[in-house]
């Protein structure tokens, strides 16, 4: 039988238009794609962590360009991710001196504890999710790992990995999107 | 202690407000310049500073600015380039973090100085808590009457935006960056033209290094002159020194330029020695792209020298026994170190970040990271150390921006000082891909 519902339009919340607007003022009137960046950075963490097709289409509407010219941009990035991912994205830094400093390890350590494996899906619980990335610039204070806004610094002890874990699974409610007034701590350093 | 420039009240509790800035003497160089100097004296103090690009090539900052195209009635831009992203560097995150209105500071006295109406700091997407902390600051500053129209009284309007990127390496090269913050992929472009003719919105523009940015308030404070008196020879001023690896204190320091290299490992006031108690093998000491020296040669220079903290004197030697300064990410690698290994990391890197756009660089770290993976796996041959030395050199030079060089120059040095540790993971591979191998040989002195 077929669905008399349409399907529920995507849309931005009330808030994140109101920070697209302001982003929008900042180039100039016939430069509005300079935009596409920062919105995709919004549109990611308001839609889920992802950027699904919808979600990018919904984007080229909002800056009145061709879908292409997003999806070209989100498949050049690797802060946009392409795939539904878990509550906490885990992105553990792997360049030279984190791997100085036992990155490699640390991997090995967060893919037998959360059950998730780097580069592929969401863990069981759908918590986590791990993916590498290279160089958080944070070399002195390796090995790393950024959660949405958050430097986890200094992982170099079961200790240190387990108290950010603890952290991350005790976040009841959703993280916070960015434009909602950080109540996430800032990096240690 | 050095003198530090940049990083003197980097302490001081609430620094990053704008009310605690202005009491330690923030925005002065705004006041100074917008009131008594034309834009062309604060060039001209820019200048004679010496003052060169803190961003890694090291291209003299006052030249760069003087060759910006100025047009009557089109806008150009002042962009800085946040987008710090060479492994082993991470200065400028800490210096926005901590310091933001030093940047502010100085994007405003720099943006008098370029004729810039609107001025934009583009900051690595991974940094967005960093962009909260510079987005409050600048609100700030607009509120003091630092920014938006008529600053000061003097007639004089700016706008200041800052603009996250999305996870690029590539997009530190300046066109690049320019390509993402028109919204675009992060495709270098072919110079010319040059940014400084056609830039941002192809207007004049120029790019700038935060930390170069940041020193240009104390040199409008304290005169070019002054700032020149500080260090040896053409390298002039302090430089913040991303220490990392196996040292015993890693971290940020600002260094007078001329500090010997030993001193800066050794002593208590820097990086505190090699830690565990073990000996030094071999240092990237300007970011991941510069070439590895080992360690007798990143102490003394071929002539017995002592190795100073300089462009000079680092680069003294040229590629065979020297290296350079690049954005000063040091990297200090300790004697259990895997010399093939770290290699096979950095190309795994740089093939990663190529944007792909140019064949030699997009194909080329390819099959360096490739052949690494072979040998430090246990599957190499004798020529494939040959052939990572050719493959380096045909990516050298063909590429329209320095991404190639950056992944071909590190692989090369390796090769030159380190051929023993590679033909030992060919003639012993069992023994060294053994976890915790260490090479039981000497680097090659070139």
């Amino acid at each position: 039988m077929e669905s008399t519902t349409a399907p529920t339009k995507l849309a931005f919340s009330a808030a994140a238009r109101a920070e697209i607007a302001r982003l929008l003022t900042h180039y100039p009137e016939d430069r509005k794609k300079s935009a596409l960046l920062p919105i995709l950075h919004i549109a990611q963490a308001e839609f889920g962590g992802w950027v699904s097709p919808e979600v990018q289409d919904l984007v080229a509407e909002v800056l009145d360009i061709k879908p292409i010219e997003v999806y070209e941009v989100s498949t050049f990035y690797t802060m946009f991710n392409l795939k539904p991912v878990g509550k906490h994205v885990l992105e553990i830094c792997r360049t030279g001196p984190c791997m100085l400093r036992g990155s490699d390890e640390l991997t090995q350590h967060l893919e037998r504890i959360t059950g998730a494996k780097v580069g592929g899906g969401p863990s069981e619980d759908g918590l986590f999710t791990l993916k590498e990335v290279e160089c958080l610039a944070a070399c002195g204070f390796a090995p790393i790992v950024q959660v949405r806004e958050k430097y986890y610094e200094q992982l170099d002890t079961p200790e240190n990995v387990e108290a950010m874990l603890n952290e991350l699974r005790n976040m009841i409610h959703r993280p916070l999107l960015p434009w909602e007034q950080t109540g996430l701590k800032h990096s240690q350093q | 202690m050095g003198r530090k420039l940049l990083t003197e009240h980097i302490n001081v509790e609430g620094i990053d407000t704008f009310e605690v800035y202005r009491k330690h003497g923030g925005y002065r160089s705004v006041e100074k310049a917008l009131k008594t100097m034309t834009p062309d004296e604060v060039v001209e103090e820019v200048k004679k500073s010496g003052l060169r690009g803190r961003g890694g090539a090291g291209f003299p900052t006052g030249m760069k600015w003087s060759f910006l195209a100025k047009p009557e009635g089109v806008p150009r831009y002042l962009v800085c380039n946040a987008d710090e992203s060479e492994p082993g560097t991470f200065k400028d995150r800490q210096l926005m973090s901590k310091l933001p209105h030093l940047l502010i500071e100085g994007m405003i006295t720099s943006s008098y100085a370029l004729g810039a109406k609107t001025s934009y700091i583009y900051i690595r997407g991974e940094l967005l808590y960093v962009l909260r902390i510079l987005e409050k600051a600048i609100a700030e500053a607009y509120a003091a009457g630092f920014l938006g129209k008529n600053i000061l009284g003097s007639g004089y309007d700016l706008d200041l935006h800052v603009h996250p990127g999305g996870g690029a390496y590539i997009c530190g090269e300046e066109t690049a960056l320019l390509e993402s913050l028109e919204g675009k992929r992060g495709n270098p472009r072919n110079k010319p033209p040059f940014p400084a003719v056609q830039g941002l919105y192809a207007r004049p523009t120029v790019v700038n290094n935060v930390e170069s940015i940041a020193a240009v308030p104390v040199i409008v404070n304290d005169g070019g002159d002054e700032y020149a008196k500080i260090g040896v020879g053409r390298s002039t001023g302090t430089k913040l020194i991303s220490a990392c690896g196996h040292l015993n204190k890693p971290g940020i320091y600002e260094i007078e330029l001329g500090v010997p290299v030993e001193e800066f490992i050794y002593s208590d006031e820097y990086c505190g020695g090699i830690w565990k108690g073990r000996d030094l093998k071999a240092v990237v000491a300007g970011g991941s792209s510069v070439p590895i020296l080992p360690k007798e040669l990143i102490l003394k220079t071929a002539a017995g020298e002592p190795r100073l903290m300089t462009y000079e004197s680092l680069s003294d030697g040229g590629f065979v026994t020297g290296t350079m300064l690049g954005s000063g990410g040091f990297i200090a690698m300790d004697e259990t170190t895997c010399i093939v290994r770290n290699t096979w990391n950095f190309s795994r890197f740089y093939h990663h970040e190529s944007c792909g756009q140019c064949s030699p660089c997009r194909e080329g770290t390819g099959w360096l990271e490739k052949v690494l993976h072979r040998l430090e796996f246990g599957h190499g041959h004798m020529q494939d150390i040959d052939l990572l030395v050719s493959v380096a050199k045909q990516i050298e030079g063909n590429t329209i921006c320095p991404l190639g060089e950056a992944a071909a120059w590190p692989v090369a040095a390796a090769v030159r000082h380190f051929r023993d540790e590679f033909e030992w993971h060919v003639t012993n591979p069992q023994e060294a891909t053994r976890p915790g191998a260490v090479f039981p040989g000497k680097a090659v002195l070139a």
